[in-house]
C-alpha cells in the first residue's frame, strides 16, 4: 500500500474524469497515496471559470449512456470534482498541472481551480510516481 | 450476550460507490481505537468493498447484514 497510485488525466470528458475520481477516492480510502498529472483537455476541465460546467462524454457514450450519466447524476452522485476534494480531505492526493499543457492551453497557476495543488513537468511526475503503477486515463 | 454500542452512524445510504467507504473511512480518521461505527448503505458494491478496506486497513468487520436492500456494516476502529 506504499507505493502510489499514479493517474495522467488527457481527457477533459466528465465521465473519464469521474472514473479517474473514483479510483482516486478509492486509494485513498485505502491510504495509498495518489499523485495526479493534468495534461491537454484534463487540464482545461480544472480551469477555476470551467470546472463546474458539463464538459460532455466520451464518443462511445452516445444517446443512451448520455442518458444513464444524466440519472445517475440526477440520483444524487457526486460530481468528479466534488468526489476528488472528498478525496483530498481524507488521504493524500496531490493534482499537478503538467507545464506542457500549461503553455499549451495559455494557462497561470491563478488560472486553475484550487483543487490543483500546483505545476510540475513529466520528470518530477516520474521520481514522485516511484514505483508505483501509472494509469492513463 | 454482549451488546456492541454504536459509537457513530454513517448514513450513506443513496451514495454511489466509492463515497459510502470515503464517508467511513473519514468518519473512522476522526475516532478514536475502538471506536465502533455502524454505516448503513444501498450501494451492492459495497459488500465487498467493505469486506476489502476492512482487510487492508486493519478496522475490524464486526458484523454485516441486508435488510430491504439497506446493507448495514458495523467496524471497530483498529
Amino acid at each position: 500500500m506504499d507505493e502510489p497510485l499514479n493517474l495522467v488525466l488527457f481527457s477533459g470528458t466528465d465521465d473519464k474524469l469521474q472514473a479517474a475520481a473514483v479510483l482516486t477516492a478509492g486509494a485513498a480510502a485505502l491510504g495509498k497515496p495518489v499523485n495526479i498529472f493534468l495534461q491537454y483537455w484534463a487540464l482545461e476541465s480544472f480551469r477555476a471559470d470551467r470546472i463546474g460546467r458539463d464538459h460532455g462524454l466520451a464518443p462511445e457514450a452516445g444517446p443512451a449512456g448520455r442518458q444513464a450519466v444524466q440519472d445517475l447524476a440526477r440520483a444524487g452522485q457526486a460530481s468528479w470534482a466534488e468526489t476528488l476534494r472528498q478525496a483530498k480531505d481524507l488521504g493524500s492526493v496531490d493534482i499537478q498541472a503538467c507545464s506542457l499543457s500549461m503553455d499549451l492551453l495559455h494557462l497561470d497557476d491563478g488560472d486553475l481551480d484550487p483543487l490543483v495543488d500546483g505545476v510540475e513537468g513529466v520528470t518530477a511526475f516520474y521520481i514522485n510516481a516511484g514505483e508505483g503503477q501509472i494509469v492513463f486515463i | 450476550m454482549s451488546v456492541i454500542e454504536i459509537t457513530q452512524t454513517v448514513d450513506a445510504k443513496g451514495l454511489s460507490c466509492p463515497l459510502p467507504i470515503v464517508r467511513t473511512a473519514q468518519a473512522t480518521k476522526a475516532l478514536p481505537s475502538g471506536a465502533v461505527i455502524e454505516v448503513l448503505a444501498t450501494d451492492a458494491g459495497s459488500v465487498k468493498d467493505f469486506a476489502a478496506w476492512s482487510k487492508a486497513t486493519g478496522n475490524e468487520l464486526i458484523e454485516h447484514s441486508v435488510d430491504g436492500g439497506v446493507y448495514r456494516f458495523v467496524i471497530r476502529r483498529k
